[in-house]
């Protein structure tokens, strides 16, 4: 029962990434009918925004005094922070400690600055063209930006740790009357799923009561129609598309604690995600979130020992083992429409 | 009316061009009549260095090069000479190798099979490279070894660490410098005995591959025979990121160790999660929840950062050797000084065997008196050398292995910089580490001829 327990919580947080991606994803196709391949990547560039920040945080100069010999035998002078500096010791350790969470600032404008970019500089260029092309230029477009951020940051994972408050692990067991040890999580990965859903609430929110948000859904359903009204829809879907950059980098940025951030992660995550999108039905933004956490919970129910000794490997292909199924028995997916991407 | 619109000028061109293409395998193969592939004409020699420029092990192909440039300059006569100073063999005079000065070319491995053996095949038939070494991966390893095998030039690998490489795939062309799985299990075993006890319940996480498998097959051998149990064997797929589903039922199984047998990425993430999990502050069955990574990378655990404090596992060099253990590793000193020198910083591990593989090599060619794979086989095997930051070290004729002490080391509680991981705890001697030519483990290929190739 403990394990059972054990692996929905992990389910629910691998999800919680998964939904948030495909989220974007299908704003993105929903909005503008493009297939966005470069996804991943804004995710990955959403973790290096965190890097950045933290790599601000650190910047230093050497001391004027060395403080010993380096491995080569020559004088070294300690680097001494900035922002230590400027702003003193404890404030400047608390920066650089909270980091990871005060990057959520930093991505924010940043990311929306690069999804608008995406989409005015090359994106809109391929609206009328089939989705092969679209899929091709994103895809290539994903592979310029993980090379840039290698060129810069290397292909080693960079460690980005989150804040000591929430580092170590919480035990869920004792609360629920389990011996202790027997269901605990990481807090980090606690906050990750709870800021997961107040990001996806948040964007349901921002579509189902805002006046902008039932003009997008509008131009979602019809937007030959609502164009007929004279409201320019291509202007509210590329903010929508900043809007999705900005859920993916999001995402990124509060990634980059759980696992480091390297320049490869938005790719191990995109075909995931795509499945996800597929999965939940394309274009349906309840589906993408239902389905990311759906394949979030099977994924890790299938890395279960004992399910693998029953079925070696299902860890490996469950994912696409249930994308078949959904597939064969409901084409559109679980929430799909009829007609998206049918024409 | 004709049937065929040949013309006399046509034919001329159609047959110049096949029979140039019927010369091109000649031409590849110039120099057959000196009766081995790629023998070096003129007063140049060319070494092929394939490592993964691109892909995630892309930065250890980097330092790799960084130390076969070193190498090549040292062979040359430029520098300081490093560990041509204090190698046991005197062979080499600093004047290229054989007199012919050493020049190379770099292929991309991508850390994959398939484009590993690409590249190696076009330095080997493009570029004339009379050996090829480099890598950073086992299935890249066992696949350009059999390459150089059918292609007649030496092989002398990088890091590889699965036992295959000398075991069930070795051949006679190939060499390894780097140790291996059974090696950092029988080094790591006594050690683990003595820092945790003798009665231990093991999980172990491997990653689903030829090292992953040899690596697990090994630690659990050495950690049994002390008296450890193990209790869970988990395969990870290679291509997971996020090891969370795996790590969490660790605690409540019993288990008071944790091995990951995990390398590079694959290592960052599992590390990083299980200590995310809290697995390190907890107590089970009365005793500190352990972590072991048998094979450490310091180059990449920089990706793991804090969380490898005081995590043991083991290494085949590492640049504070000499300072540490004294002048049993001497050469360590002469290779950090000249690599820190050019480059700023302090080498890895993938970086001195690859260094010291270049050097061993041309060693081989100066006292063969030949580029000729054969001549550098009888030369290398059963070579006995020292000087070259390992200790002395003994490459068997057997499987062409080297066996030389093995660094136990343990991640820093607070690491000075990022250069400055680990901390080592002991080097097991050689003799501890040695096993039969045909030990189980190893057992199931033949080394058979060397193949000069032409």
């Amino acid at each position: 029962m403990d394990a059972i327990l054990l692996q929905l919580l992990n389910g629910l947080d691998k999800g919680s990434a998964y939904a948030l991606i495909a989220l974007g994803l299908t704003l993105i196709f929903g909005t503008l009918g493009v297939v966005n391949f470069a996804h991943g990547a804004i995710f990955m560039i959403g973790a290096f925004c965190a890097v950045t920040l933290s790599k601000i945080f650190s910047l230093s100069h050497l001391a004027s005094e060395p403080s010993g010999t380096d491995f080569l035998g020559k004088p070294k002078y300690e680097d001494i922070l900035y922002i230590k500096e400027w702003f003193g010791e404890s404030a400047g350790a608390w920066m650089l400690d909270w980091s990871v969470p005060l990057s959520i600032l930093f991505a924010i404008p940043v990311m929306i600055a690069i999804g608008f970019i995406m989409e005015r500089g090359l994106i809109k260029h391929f609206y009328k063209r089939p989705h092969a092309d679209q899929i091709l230029v994103t895809f290539g477009l994903a592979i310029v930006l993980q090379e840039v951020i290698k060129y810069f940051y290397g292909a080693n994972p960079i460690p980005t740790a989150a804040p000591e408050a929430f580092r170590g692990s919480f035990d869920f067991g004792v609360l629920l009357g389990f011996d202790p040890n027997a269901i605990i999580y990481p807090y980090w990965r606690l906050i990750y799923f709870a800021f997961s859903a107040l990001i996806i609430g948040g964007v349901f929110a921002f579509l189902q009561f805002t006046t902008f948000g039932m003009v997008v859904r509008a131009g979602m359903a019809d937007r030959e129609t609502v164009g007929l009204l004279g409201i320019n829809i291509d202007k509210r879907f590329t903010i929508m598309f900043g809007i999705a950059a900005a859920v993916a980098g999001l995402a990124g940025v509060m990634y980059a604690p759980i696992n480091s951030p390297n320049y490869h992660m938005g790719m191990d995550f995109l075909v995931l995600s795509f499945v996800v999108v597929v999965v939940g039905g394309m274009g349906s933004l309840p589906g993408a979130v239902l389905a990311g956490f759906l394949l979030g919970i099977l994924e890790s129910f299938a890395s279960m020992n004992e399910v693998k000794n029953i079925l070696p490997g299902i860890d490996q292909i469950i994912i696409y083992v249930v994308a078949i199924i959904i597939l064969l028995t409901r084409p559109r997916g679980l929430m799909g429409r009829k007609g998206v991407m049918e024409e | 009316m004709s049937f065929s619109n040949l013309t006399r000028r046509g034919l001329i061109k159609t047959s110049a061009a096949a029979g140039a293409g019927l010369a091109l395998p000649t031409y590849l193969s110039a120099a057959s009549h000196a009766g081995f592939t790629n023998a070096p004409q003129g007063d140049t020699v060319t070494l092929g260095f394939n490592v993964p420029q691109s892909g995630p092990y892309a930065d250890e192909g980097a330092d790799e090069l960084r130390a076969f440039e070193l190498a090549v300059e040292h062979l040359n006569g430029g520098g300081d000479g490093g560990m041509l100073n204090t190698f046991s063999s005197k062979a080499l005079e600093g004047n290229g190798i054989l007199g012919k000065k050493v020049q190379y070319v770099t292929g991309d491995t991508q850390t994959k099979s398939d484009a590993a053996r690409a590249s190696a095949q076009s330095m080997i038939q493009k570029d004339g490279a009379v050996m090829i070494s480099g890598g950073s991966s086992s299935g890249v390893a066992v696949a350009v070894q059999g390459l150089c095998q059918e292609a007649g030039v030496i092989f002398m690998a990088g890091l590889t660490h699965s036992n295959d490489t000398t075991g069930k795939d070795k051949k006679a062309n190939g060499f390894r410098h780097f140790f291996n799985a059974y090696m950092s299990a029988a080094a790591l075993a006594p050690v683990l005995k003595n820092l945790y006890g003798d009665d231990r319940k093991v999980y172990s996480l491997t990653a689903d591959y030829t090292w992953g498998w040899t690596q697990q097959e090994s630690i659990q051998a050495a950690t049994e025979a002390m008296g450890w149990e193990t209790i869970n064997d988990v395969r990870t797929p290679l291509a997971a990121t996020d090891f969370s589903s795996y790590i969490a039922p660790v605690l409540n199984s019993g288990a008071d160790v944790l091995v990951l047998n995990h390398y590079g990425g694959n290592m960052v993430n599992s590390l990083t999660n299980a200590v995310q999990f809290g697995l390190r502050d907890k107590q089970v069955n009365g005793k500190n929840f352990e972590i072991v990574v048998p094979l450490y990378s310091e180059l990449m655990a920089r990706g793991a950062g804090k969380n490898i404090a005081g995590i043991v596992g083991s290494q085949n060099w590492d640049w504070k050797l000499e300072d540490q253990l004294g002048s049993r590793y001497t050469g360590t000193n002469a290779f950090v000084q000249s690599f820190g020198t050019k480059y700023g910083f302090p080498p890895s591990q993938a970086a001195q065997t690859c260094y010291a593989q270049t050097l061993l090599y041309a060693d081989a060619v100066a006292r063969a008196g030949s580029f000729n794979p054969c001549a550098v086989v009888e030369a290398l095997e059963g070579f006995e050398f020292d000087g070259l930051g390992n200790g002395p070290t003994l490459y068997r004729a057997g499987d062409h292995q080297c066996f030389k002490d093995v660094v136990v080391v343990k991640g820093k509680e607070n690491p000075e910089n990022e250069y400055d991981l680990v901390e080592i705890v002991e080097a097991t001697p050689a003799e501890k580490v040695t096993y039969d030519v045909d030990h189980p483990m190893f057992a199931g290929g033949e080394l058979g001829n060397c193949n000069p190739g032409a």
